[in-house]
């Protein structure tokens, strides 16, 4: 085996290696996923956020939009503070957006859920003001602006995580308070 | 009774002092690794034959193992309706556990019994003794290039076995199965992390393929210079390095994912 | 001939492999220019001798002074300095065997030198020249008999134009003709390149013939010493049955052991190995 063949092979297993590498990069992790580190960061704030990770998927009409970028605790609120970051191409979102915590099945991951809510209308704003204050209000004076979703705004509506546990606890504890009842009314029949 | 203890001691001892050997051995190359610098050929010829040699066993391997838990996983998976996961599986349990560690067990098999061969009967033909007395530094000229050819060709040998293993799930799982082509694909990309799981992935094979190259170039650098010293020394090295690889396995794996 | 300063001076040296003593208190000089023999029967460490002039081995206690300089107490550098001034002919030659001939001879060149291709060229081929085997230079060594191999060992030894040549029993287990060769290619580079030769060997008349000095060794110590006449002539009865070779002398024929008779009626047949 001369050095030249024995270069050439070497050459060709670092590239096959390099190449392995690279496609288990690109084609098996989601490394694709959050290579555009452009976009803009919401906050939204939960009471609960229990099994979300940073990385977790934010969807819209189950579309993946963004990712979660942190998850903190506010120990004011004592709330979660999950920053989110939605990808620029998606700058048209109504500043009403809801941001819920879903489980993807019964038992997988936890992802952020954003629904759609209304864009709050500077218009209808002002009409309104008008009509409480007794003003007459010419909607076509009104050049209506939508507010949408930008870098540093947050989310009002937001609903946390369900967790299982704390649901069947609050069905047991209700079925067992529903019982008691039902039980001390039995017993108070029998001592009459 | 005194006799036994006195046999535990003498074993304990010759443990301890093969470990302070091993570990003065590994400084050493590690000290005269700059040396290679000047002289990448000799790295790369060691790299043909541990790392190029190595790749059919790899290729093969990994394609039947990845083949297997497309099988595998798929009739399990399909009890719960969850056959769309089978590429995240696959996926998860070549990049994570096996691509590493099957790699590691196969190249201690294939290359590091051969290095350890070769160094041992170097050093029983006098090879290494003469070296030294032309001035020649062997663990400078000798073990320091194949130590750090195994170092560079073992995570090389791991995601080339993990990469064949996922197409070989592919084929199994879409090809013959009928599992969705997206679905297997997609589920993979959205569950497998870049951080998590391929990049620790890649340390541990990193890990091992240093730890599988430095026991066999000590295997053979400390064998008894007679031919059944060296045939020991070569047992020595597969089973010491596999096992060495199974027990980091656990304790990686337990500071990577145990959160 | 400067007779007044030796190349190697050896003083009280002491070693011991495990609980054996294989050197106590010996004493050795080495002139230069000179071809000095080291002798004795089997197991008397003389390649031991070698490799503790070549700093592989350290002694328990004294010096080994090469140039000047104490081996054991060099430090990395300036003992790989000072090794390569050494050339060392091993037993089998120990060629290195992922190299032709050639490559071989070029290979101490190539490490310690930046001489271009065509210079290497050169010099091994003088060298293989000098050993009469330019035209093997592209055999592989598994392909040389045990008499070529030492051969090209010898012409890769002093490539780099030592200043000291050891020998490790060059002699043993070579045919006739072989033998000669060594024995005349040892002495005409010894002259013709002003090496200083050291041979280890116990082939007496091969060694006796072109050795200037022969050290006497056994049991660790040295026991005669002089040139070959004067030990022909001494009336010391070791260097008497070893030049001699006799069987049974100051060198006993039987590895200790306890009275025969004794060890034949003992019956009771302990396993061997029992204390």
């Amino acid at each position: 085996m001369t050095t030249r063949t024995t270069e050439i092979w070497v050459g060709l297993f670092v590239a096959g290696g390099l190449a392995a590498l690279f496609m288990l990069a690109m084609q098996v992790s989601n490394l694709s996923t959050y290579t555009d580190d452009e976009g803009f960061d919401v906050e939204a704030r939960f009471e609960d956020a229990s099994g979300l990770k940073v990385r977790s998927a934010v969807t819209m009409a189950g579309v993946r939009i963004g990712q979660v970028k942190q998850i903190h605790f506010d120990d004011d609120k004592l709330q979660a503070v999950v920053t989110i970051r939605l990808n620029s191409v998606h700058d048209k979102l109504p500043e009403g957006t809801s941001a819920s915590i879903y489980t993807a099945g019964l038992l997988g991951e936890k992802y952020v859920g954003l629904e759609p809510g209304s864009s709050s209308n500077h218009c209808e704003d002002m009409a309104l003001e008008a009509e409480l204050e007794g003003r007459d209000f010419n909607a076509a004076d009104c050049v209506s602006v939508p507010v949408y979703l930008k870098d540093g705004s947050s989310i009002q509506i937001t609903q946390g995580s369900m967790v299982l546990e704390k649901l069947i606890g609050q069905f047991v504890s209700r079925f067992l308070t529903e019982g008691d009842s039902n039980k001390k009314a039995d017993s108070s029949e029998g001592d009459s | 009774m005194l006799e036994y203890l006195q046999g535990l001691g003498h074993k304990s001892l010759n443990i301890f002092q093969r470990l302070g050997r091993g570990h003065i051995l590994l400084a050493n190359i590690v000290l005269g690794l700059h040396s290679l610098l000047p002289r990448l050929r000799l790295v790369i010829k060691q790299i043909f034959f541990v790392g190029v040699l190595s790749l059919v066993i790899i290729l093969v391997s990994g394609l039947f193992v990845g083949m297997v838990l497309g099988l595998q996983m798929y009739n399990t998976l399909v009890d719960f309706g969850a056959e769309e996961s089978l590429g995240v599986v696959v996926a998860l349990s070549l990049v994570r556990e096996l691509g590493p560690v099957v790699s590691a067990l196969l190249f201690a098999g294939r290359a590091g019994s051969a290095l350890t061969a070769e160094i041992g009967l170097m050093k029983a033909t006098e090879q290494l003794s003469a070296m030294e007395m032309m001035a020649v530094d062997p663990i400078r000229r000798v073990l320091a290039p194949r130590f750090l050819a195994g170092t560079i060709s073992m995570p090389l040998l791991a995601a080339i076995f993990s990469a064949v293993g996922v197409l070989g799930g592919y084929f199994v799982g879409v090809g013959l199965l009928g599992v969705d082509e997206g679905a297997y694909w997609s589920q993979m990309q959205a569950n497998v992390d870049l951080y998590d799981d391929i990049y620790n992935g890649v340390i541990k094979s990193v890990v091992f393929g240093i730890v599988v190259t430095w026991i066999a170039v000590f295997e053979g650098y400390d064998a008894i210079p007679t031919s059944e010293g060296v045939s020991r020394a070569t047992t020595r090295t597969v089973v010491h390095s596999s096992l060495a690889v199974l027990g980091l396995d656990f304790v990686l794996t337990a500071l990577m994912f145990g959160e | 001939m400067a007779e007044s300063s030796p190349v190697v001076e050896i003083r009280n040296l002491s070693f011991s492999r495990g609980s054996r003593k294989i050197f106590d208190g010996v004493d050795i000089d080495i002139y230069r220019g000179k071809v000095t023999a080291i002798m004795g029967p089997s197991g008397t460490g003389k390649t031991t001798l070698l490799r503790l002039i070549g700093g592989q081995l350290r002694p328990d206690t004294g010096t080994i002074k090469v140039d000047g300089q104490n081996v054991p107490k060099l430090n990395y550098h300036d003992l790989y300095a000072l090794r390569k001034r050494m050339g060392m002919l091993f037993q089998n030659g120990a060629l290195l065997t992922d190299m032709d001939v050639f490559d071989n001879i070029a290979f101490p060149l190539r490490e310690h030198t930046q001489l271009n291709d065509r210079l290497i060229r050169s010099l091994v081929l003088m060298k293989l020249e000098a050993v009469g085997l330019r035209g093997a230079r592209d055999l592989m060594p598994s392909e040389l008999s045990g008499g070529m191999s030492r051969r090209v060992a010898l012409a890769r030894a002093v490539v780099m134009d030592p200043m000291i040549m050891m020998y490790d029993e060059p002699f043993t287990g070579q045919d006739p003709i072989s033998m000669g060769v060594l024995v005349r290619l040892i002495r005409t580079l010894n002259d013709a390149l002003g090496l200083t030769s050291i041979i280890v060997s116990h082939d007496i008349k091969e060694t006796a013939a072109i050795a200037d000095h022969i050290y006497l060794l056994s049991g660790g110590k040295v026991v005669a010493q002089g040139s070959t006449e004067e030990l022909n002539q001494s009336n010391s009865e070791w260097a008497q049955q070893f030049m001699k070779g006799l069987p049974d002398g100051p060198v006993p024929f039987h590895y200790p052991a306890q009275d025969f008779s004794d060890d034949l009626l003992n019956l009771d047949g302990r396993p061997r190995g029992a204390r």
